[in-house]
C-alpha cells in the first residue's frame, strides 16, 4: 500500500532559508490547502475544549469555568448511553457483515461473463445506487415500506393474505431496512475494486487450469478467489476500522421516536442533544468519545493489518 | 469424450447460474428507478389502483406540469443547480492546486503537509465544535457554509495526488530546462495530461454538492436558500401523510393523488441529471477507484 520513501540527504544539508526560495512557487500553491484544513479541520480540533468547560455562550469558550471530567461523567451516566453504544455497535457490524461479500460476489460473477457489451451494461447499471441521495433513497424506502400504498406491503399482502406492516415505525425491522438499503446502494459501485483487481489476473493460469480439467466452477475457486485475497482483505481491514463511525446522515432521517430504541446511535444523540437542544459540551464530549473510539478502531486494524498483511494506512 | 461433455455440462450450469445471480443483482438495482419513472407518468387512476408495479400504466405528465409550476421547487432547484457549479468549480481547481506541490518528490514541506492532511481524515473536532465555528466566522445562514467547509475532501485530495505522482518526472524537468515556471509547468503539461482524474473529481465533488442536505439543515434556516434535497426531505420524509403539501385549489382526493404522483416526478427530475452524467464518466472510475485504495 505504501512504499517508505527515503528523503533526499541533501535536504538535511541545505539550509531551511534556500529550500523555501527554492520552493517559493510550491510553498504558494500550498497556501489555501494550508488555510482551508487550519480553519475547517484544525480549527473544530481546538473547539474540542468545549469538552472540558461548561460552555455558556456570553463567556466564550476561553471563559467559560473549566469542569475537567465532568460533562464525560455526564456522558458515562447517561441512561442512554449503554444503548447508543450498543447500537452503534451493533449497525456498524451488520452493515459489515451483510454488505461485505456481496460486492465480491457480484464482482466474480460480473467477471465472469465474457460479452464485453452485457458486462459493461451490467456494471452501468449496478453503480447507479450510489449516485442517488440519502433523502431519496429514505423517501423511496419509507414510500416502498408504507402501509396504505407501499408496494413491498402490497406484494407481503397478497402472499401471505396478513394484514400490511409498518416496517418503517416497527422497532425490529430498523436494522434490516438500514443493512439492506446499504447493499442495494454500494454493492456495485464497492464491486469495482474487485473487478479491477479481477482484471489483473494472470490469463496463464486459467489455460493451465484447462489442461488440468478443471472446470469453470473449480477455477473460480483454486485461481480467481486467492488472486483476489489480497484486495478482500485488504478492503475487511479498512472496513472493520470504520464499524463504530456509523454516520448520521442517514439514521438521521430513517429514525422516528418509536424506533429509537434501536436507531439511535451516538452521532444522531449528538446531534439531537448538541445542536437541537443546544447542549454544546456534552455534545462536543460524547462526539470526542465516539471519534477517540472510532480512531482506536482504526488504528486497531491497521496495527493488525501491518501485521499480518504487509499493508498499513500510515 | 464422454468425460468432456460432462464437464462442458457442468460449466453450462455454472453460466447459467452466474447470469441468473448478475440479473437479478441488476434487476434489484433498478427497480425501484424504473418504479419511480413509472409512478411520475401513469395516467392518475392507475396510481389510484394502486396497480403499477413494473411498467407505467396510461400516461399523463400531470405530475411533471405540477412540478414545473412549483414556484419553491423551481427555487430549490435552482439553487442546488448554484451549490453544484460553484462548490464544484472551486472545489476542483483548489484540489488539483494543492495536489500538484504534495505530488513533488523534491517539495521539502511534502511529508509534513502529507500528515497534516490525512491526520484530519482520522480525527475530525466533530459536529458541534464545527457548528459553532460557522457560526463564529460568520457563515450561518449563509450560501457559503454549504460550500466553503467541503472546499477541499482530504480523500480527493490523496487521489490526485498519487495521479499527479504517476506522471513522469522527466517532463518537468523538461519544461524547467525550456524555461518554464512551475505555475506554467503545472498548468501547462499537468493540467491536460490530468483530464481522467479532474473528470472524476468534478463528479465526485458535484455529486456531493447535488445530493448533500446536511449542511444546509445545519446551517442554513431560511427555506429559500434551501436545496433540492431538503424540499425532498420535506415532502418525502417530514410529510408522509400526504396532506402538508401542494399549494394547489384542487380536491382533497384529487389533490393527495396529485401529491403522491409529484413525490415521484421531483425525484426523477433530481436524480435525472446526475445518472445522465456518470455513464460518461464511468471509464475513469476504475482509475480514481484504484489510486485511491491502493496508494497511500
Amino acid at each position: 500500500m505504501k512504499k517508505k520513501q527515503k528523503c533526499a540527504c541533501s535536504i538535511q544539508k541545505t539550509p531551511l532559508r534556500k529550500l523555501i526560495y527554492r520552493d517559493r512557487h510550491l510553498l504558494v500553491m500550498c497556501i489555501p490547502l494550508i488555510l482551508f484544513f487550519l480553519i475547517f479541520a484544525y480549527l473544530p480540533m481546538a473547539g474540542l475544549s468545549l469538552a472540558f468547560v461548561d460552555y455558556k455562550p456570553v463567556l466564550g469558550i476561553g471563559g467559560s469555568p473549566f469542569v475537567g471530567l465532568e460533562n464525560f461523567e455526564k456522558v458515562f451516566r447517561n441512561p442512554f448511553f449503554p444503548r447508543l453504544l450498543k447500537n452503534t455497535f451493533l449497525i456498524g457490524m451488520e452493515t459489515l457483515v451483510w454488505s461485505f461479500p456481496i460486492p465480491i460476489l457480484f464482482a466474480l460473477a460480473v467477471n465472469e461473463i465474457r460479452n464485453r457489451k452485457f458486462q459493461k451494461v451490467i456494471q452501468t447499471i449496478s453503480y447507479m445506487p450510489y449516485f442517488i441521495s440519502i433523502v431519496v433513497i429514505v423517501g423511496l424506502l419509507s414510500n416502498f415500506l408504507s402501509p396504505t400504498v407501499g408496494v413491498i406491503n402490497q406484494v407481503y399482502s397478497a402472499i401471505t393474505g396478513n394484514d400490511p406492516i409498518s416496517f418503517m415505525t416497527e422497532p425490529k425491522y430498523f436494522r434490516t431496512i438500514y443493512v439492506v438499503s446499504h447493499i442495494w446502494q454500494t454493492f456495485g459501485w464497492n464491486s469495482i475494486i474487485y473487478l479491477a483487481a479481477l482484471a489483473g489476473v494472470d490469463i496463464a493460469l486459467y489455460e493451465s487450469a484447462k489442461v488440468d480439467g478443471a472446470n469453470r466452477l473449480q477455477q473460480m475457486i483454486h485461481i480467481t478467489l486467492p488472486c483476489i485475497m489480497p484486495t478482500i482483505i485488504i478492503m475487511l481491514i479498512l472496513n472493520m476500522g470504520n464499524i463504530m463511525s456509523v454516520g448520521f446522515e442517514k439514521i438521521i432521517l430513517m429514525y422516528s421516536p418509536s424506533t429509537y430504541e434501536v436507531a439511535d446511535v451516538i452521532s444522531t444523540y449528538t446531534y439531537r442533544r448538541g445542536i437541537v437542544q443546544s447542549d454544546y459540551s456534552f455534545g462536543t464530549a460524547i462526539g470526542l468519545f465516539n471519534s477517540a473510539i472510532n480512531m482506536m478502531f482504526i488504528v486497531g486494524a491497521n496495527w493488525f493489518s501491518k501485521k499480518f498483511s504487509d499493508t498499513s494506512l500510515w | 469424450m464422454k468425460r468432456k461433455t460432462k464437464q462442458s455440462f457442468s460449466d453450462r450450469m455454472y453460466m447459467i447460474i452466474v447470469c441468473i445471480f448478475v440479473i437479478i443483482c441488476t434487476f434489484i438495482a433498478l427497480y425501484p428507478m424504473v418504479y419511480t419513472l413509472s409512478m411520475s407518468i401513469s395516467g392518475a387512476e392507475h396510481v389510484a389502483k394502486n396497480d403499477i408495479f413494473f411498467f407505467p400504466k396510461g400516461f399523463s405528465t400531470q405530475a411533471y406540469e405540477l412540478v414545473f409550476q412549483d414556484k419553491e421547487i423551481w427555487g430549490a432547484y435552482m439553487n442546488t443547480i448554484w451549490y453544484t457549479v460553484v462548490g464544484t468549480v472551486l472545489s476542483v481547481v483548489l484540489t488539483m492546486i494543492s495536489a500538484y506541490p504534495l505530488s513533488r518528490r523534491r517539495f521539502f514541506l511534502r511529508r509534513k503537509l502529507m500528515l497534516f492532511v490525512m491526520f484530519t481524515m482520522y480525527f475530525s473536532g466533530g459536529l458541534i465544535p464545527m457548528f459553532l465555528l460557522i457560526n463564529k466566522i460568520g457563515l450561518y445562514n449563509s450560501r457559503w457554509s454549504c460550500i466553503m467547509p467541503y472546499l477541499i475532501s482530504a480523500w480527493n485530495l490523496i487521489v490526485c495526488k498519487s495521479f499527479l505522482e504517476s506522471i513522469p518526472e522527466t517532463l518537468e524537468e523538461a519544461a524547467a530546462i525550456d524555461g518554464a515556471s512551475p505555475y506554467t509547468t503545472f498548468a501547462r503539461i499537468f493540467l491536460p495530461l490530468s483530464k481522467p482524474i479532474i473528470a472524476v473529481m468534478t463528479l465526485y465533488y458535484a455529486v456531493g454538492q447535488w445530493n448533500g442536505y446536511f449542511a444546509a439543515m445545519m446551517y442554513l434556516p431560511d427555506a429559500d436558500k434551501h436545496p433540492i434535497q431538503m424540499y425532498l426531505r420535506k415532502i418525502l420524509i417530514l410529510s408522509n401523510t400526504q396532506s402538508s403539501m401542494g399549494g394547489s385549489s384542487m380536491g382533497g382526493f384529487e389533490r393527495s393523488l396529485a401529491t403522491q404522483q409529484l413525490k415521484y416526478a421531483v425525484i426523477i427530475v433530481t436524480i435525472l441529471p446526475i445518472l445522465a452524467i456518470y455513464p460518461f464518466v464511468q471509464k475513469y472510475f476504475v482509475k480514481g477507484v484504484m489510486i485511491g485504495s491502493i496508494k497511500e
